[in-house]
């Protein structure tokens, strides 16, 4: 377990100096001053560059800049936004939540519909269920996002008015941002209207999640179902079919937990292509997040916001990738001693 | 493991679509005394002294102030205000303003007034824009557009406090537009003992930024680009609030302020698109106010060829006003003859419609010197405004028209909008699509800001265009009182506008605005502005 730890560690450590070199180069790459770029302040006086040259070395050599860089990024300062001039580690801490919210809303809902039906369809291998689910899951695939964001804000908010179609939570009420998860703010806030605000919060999540979730679910109902069918075809199953254990008996005790185990390993490779998704989705449902919020940068050509915004949601996904990792590693001792790639 | 985490979940999700279906009777407490407003833009501060965009005069004016006097009823007549009463003297040069005395300032959690509003807060107010050595008066970057505009610093000589509560203004010459420019919604009282604690801490530019007024409305938060949050001020002079929280959910997208009223998430929203639909709607409403506005096409009067009028006159030939009004206003505008609306009195019916013809069009552009045409820039404003939903299909229209006799068009779009007036009042542009909203019912609210030199050369117009016989001409109008002279003095220049065509009129538009039905009351100003003071939601 010490060099797996050892393993991804370093590997951590690579990739991070890798997506700071990048994020670094950014800043030349885009078109205007490498410094105001790099900084984000565009109305600076004569003096205040001086200065900032003289903090961002940018009178020396390249690997001094790059240096004086990442000791900014250690302290947390990643530049001014150029468009709105506040500090973009202060912008980020305040929509990242948001987007990890409704990730983990999306992913666990994701998990929680598709794992099962994956099963199922594993079981009835060939049957009327499982190609119904494999249809539905091939449709589900295929099924562009915004297209189905729009198509479910049409029906959804317009045509029924059962969901509200934008934003997190009415702005009926106040709640005080403390931790930026809006659930758990909510319920530490002392408003009278707190339960109001919480089914209000969970009315306005539903559809933005269910779209995020959408396709991930679908992976998730194939890879549940070949990892199924691979563990029932096994020898310790046909092993426990001996010993004249029912069926049922075989997949509750032996089959789903084993089946999970490979599932699990892709949950955080999955969770990559989820965030991708949010960044869409939060722009069709208004949803505060930072991927509409970069998308926005980008737009307004604000590169110092777009340089930190990727720099942070890609070490974010990196993170999770590391960690799920470990979650693995923590449940299968088959893949920290064998299985060295990855 | 995992039925125990479904379970989990499953038992979760439960819990909360219970307490979803236990608890409408307790929904109705909060969101029945809030209100919901969908707005177009983020206000650029909130002090309407300082602005002249409708998006912060929408936000502020009549939520956060009071003005001296006031525009009421039918014909818009002057009523009291925080004035509640004024004397003018026969020469007109001498008016004197009797305040009321039982108005309150804001309680808010930055400031706490000790005393109601008095004489000292009106001089506050108006010194602040008047003196130039005021400590207050380059506090937000020292311009105030709108007085700017009205010449408010040559017109009064002075301001006296004759005792508490009544005060007195000396004008260098009688105006009869005075008096209605001080019940615009730019005009308004700040509180004086605010200004002093805020120098006492060294903390002056907050008084723009964090608003103490006497408006049925209180400020709460901001922030730009998502929401502001007002809450009633308890001890409104005029009388009860009907509602505790009014919230500006801020949403530039067209689309989206659609979706959010036909959702129900906002209870009212601005400049609605797709006007069918909502009155399709059972449970909606669509209100319209016809505003006294104008969207033109301004000609940079200083770049060749935009000097000659001829060319002027080709393009206003070439130009079809009635394609543009079906296609951007969906005819529900009136074409634009002349700069004044039908409505106003001092329209003139013998001024004709601009002629749509491309013969003659080719027939004086040749005549112009320029038979071969040439290539010119068309600057489309980049918001959408009352008098103009949609510029740039507006610029692509005309362009198409003036393909026919020659003139390649490049259309410019892709500025924000405060970069845009920028660039226009350094007469970057060869012509640029604008327009104008009236701040209230006096002609004069027309004339000198889209024709008299001193707001021309400012630039806002994008005309750049001084005629010294028409800017005569509207100063001896605001010199007398009586209509009929005004009125022929108006036609005088209307007729030298008719015929010099700085700027092209396109179109008088009604205002509309989308509501849930269980809204009621006036929310819409005839003059531009929206007040929610008397506004009830059932």
């Amino acid at each position: 377990m010490l060099i797996f730890t050892l393993r991804r560690l370093n590997l951590f450590i690579f990739t991070l100096i890798v997506l700071t070199a990048l994020s670094f180069s950014l800043s030349f790459l885009f078109p205007g001053d490498a410094l105001i770029n790099l900084t984000g302040q565009v109305n600076a006086t004569p003096e205040q560059r001086l200065l900032l040259i003289e903090e961002y070395k940018f009178n020396s050599n390249i690997f001094q800049q790059y240096w004086a860089y990442l000791s900014h990024l250690f302290d947390g300062d990643l530049g001014v936004s150029i468009a709105s001039h506040l500090p973009i580690s202060s912008e980020i801490m305040n929509l990242l939540p948001a987007t990890i919210e409704l990730s983990v809303v999306a992913l666990i809902i994701a998990m929680v519909v598709g794992i099962p039906l994956g099963f199922i369809a594993a079981v009835n291998h060939e049957k009327f269920a499982d190609n119904t689910i494999l249809f539905v899951s091939m449709l589900g695939y295929s099924i562009p996002i915004f297209w189905l964001g729009l198509l479910a804000i049409l029906i959804f908010s317009i045509e029924l008015g059962w969901l509200p179609s934008a934003g997190r939570l009415s702005l009926v009420y106040e709640i005080e941002p403390i931790t930026g998860i809006q659930f758990f703010d909510i319920l530490m806030s002392n408003s009278e209207y707190k339960w109001q605000a919480f089914q209000d919060a969970t009315l306005h999540i539903i559809m933005p999640a269910c779209v995020v979730a959408m396709a991930p679910m679908t992976t998730f109902i194939r890879l549940a179902r070949t990892s199924m069918m691979e563990v029932l075809e096994s020898s310790y199953i046909k092993a426990a079919k001996a010993k004249g254990l029912t069926f049922w008996q075989i997949i509750h005790r032996h089959a789903i937990r084993n089946a999970l185990v490979n599932v699990i390993r892709y949950v955080g490779l999955r969770f990559a292509n989820l965030v991708t998704l949010a960044m869409v989705t939060e722009v069709i449902f208004s949803w505060p997040g930072i991927g509409r919020w970069l998308i926005e940068s980008i737009f307004q050509r604000d590169y110092t916001a777009i340089q930190g915004g990727l720099l942070a949601l890609s070490s974010f996904i990196f993170i999770v990738h590391i960690l799920s990792d470990f979650i693995y590693a923590a449940l299968n001792p088959l893949a920290r001693e064998h299985n060295h790639g990855a | 493991m995992s039925f125990d985490s479904t379970r989990c979940f499953l038992t979760f999700l439960c819990i909360n679509l219970l307490m979803i279906g236990c608890s409408n009777e307790n929904v109705a407490t909060l969101s029945t005394k809030s209100i919901i407003y969908c707005s177009e833009g983020s206000p650029e501060g909130f002090n309407p002294q300082i602005v002249i965009s409708s998006t912060t005069i929408d936000a502020t004016s009549n939520q956060l102030y009071n003005s001296l006097i006031t525009h009421k009823g039918e014909d818009n007549e002057l009523s009291p205000a925080i004035a509640k009463s004024w004397h003018i003297t026969r020469d007109g040069t001498k008016i004197t303003f009797y305040l009321r005395q039982d108005i309150d300032f804001h309680n808010t959690s930055y400031f706490t007034p000790t005393r109601k509003l008095n004489a000292d807060d009106v001089l506050f107010s108006f010194n602040r824009i008047l003196d130039s050595e005021h400590e207050y008066h380059d506090v937000s970057g020292g311009s105030y557009p709108f007085f700017e505009r009205i010449n408010f610093n040559d017109l009064v000589e002075d301001i006296e406090k004759l005792n508490e509560y009544t005060v007195r203004f000396t004008l260098s010459r009688p105006d009869s537009s005075f008096l209605a420019n001080l019940a615009t919604d730019f005009a308004v009282i700040l509180s004086k003992e605010y200004a002093d604690n805020l120098s006492a801490t060294y903390s002056q530019q907050q008084i723009d930024l964090l608003p103490i007024g006497t408006g049925p409305f209180k400020y709460k938060e901001y922030r730009a680009g998502a929401f502001i949050r007002y809450t009633a001020h308890e001890n409104y002079w005029q009388k009860d609030i009907n509602i505790e929280h009014l919230i500006f959910d801020i949403t530039p997208s067209n689309t989206g302020r659609l979706t959010k009223l036909l959702a129900k998430e906002c209870d009212v929203v601005s400049y609605p698109i797709a006007h069918n639909k909502i009155v399709e709607r059972s449970d909606l409403v669509l209100n319209e106010i016809t505003s006294f506005n104008l969207a033109y096409l301004g000609f940079n009067t200083t770049k060749a060829p935009f000097n000659n009028k001829l060319v002027r006159k080709a393009i206003s030939y070439a130009i079809n006003k009635e394609a543009i009004i079906d296609a951007i206003y969906f005819g529900k505008a009136d074409i634009a003859n002349s700069i004044i609306p039908p409505a106003s009195w001092a329209y003139d019916e013998n001024i004709p419609e601009q002629e749509y013809s491309i013969s003659k069009a080719i027939n004086t552009l040749n005549e112009a010197g320029y038979p071969d045409g040439f290539t010119m820039n068309l600057w489309a404003m980049p918001v959408e405004r009352a008098f103009n939903p949609d510029a740039l299909t507006m610029a692509k229209l005309i362009a198409g028209d003036l393909q026919k006799i020659g003139i390649n068009v490049n259309i410019i779009y892709d500025y924000e909008w405060d970069i845009f007036l920028k660039l226009i009042t350094e007469g970057q542009h060869h012509a640029a699509l604008l327009g104008w909203t009236a701040d209230h019912p006096d002609p004069d609210n027309f004339f000198t800001p889209l024709l008299g030199c001193s707001s021309t050369s400012q630039g806002y117009i994008g005309t750049f265009w001084c005629n010294d016989e028409v800017d005569d001409l509207i100063k001896q109008s605001l010199q007398t009182s009586n209509i009929r002279s005004r009125k022929e003095y108006y036609s005088d220049v209307l007729k030298i506008a008719e015929d010099e065509l700085p700027l092209i009129p396109i179109a008088h538009s009604k205002r509309f605005q989308g509501r849930s039905k269980n809204i009621s009351g006036q929310l819409l100003k005839p003059f531009g502005g929206i007040t929610f003071e008397k506004v009830k939601k059932n």
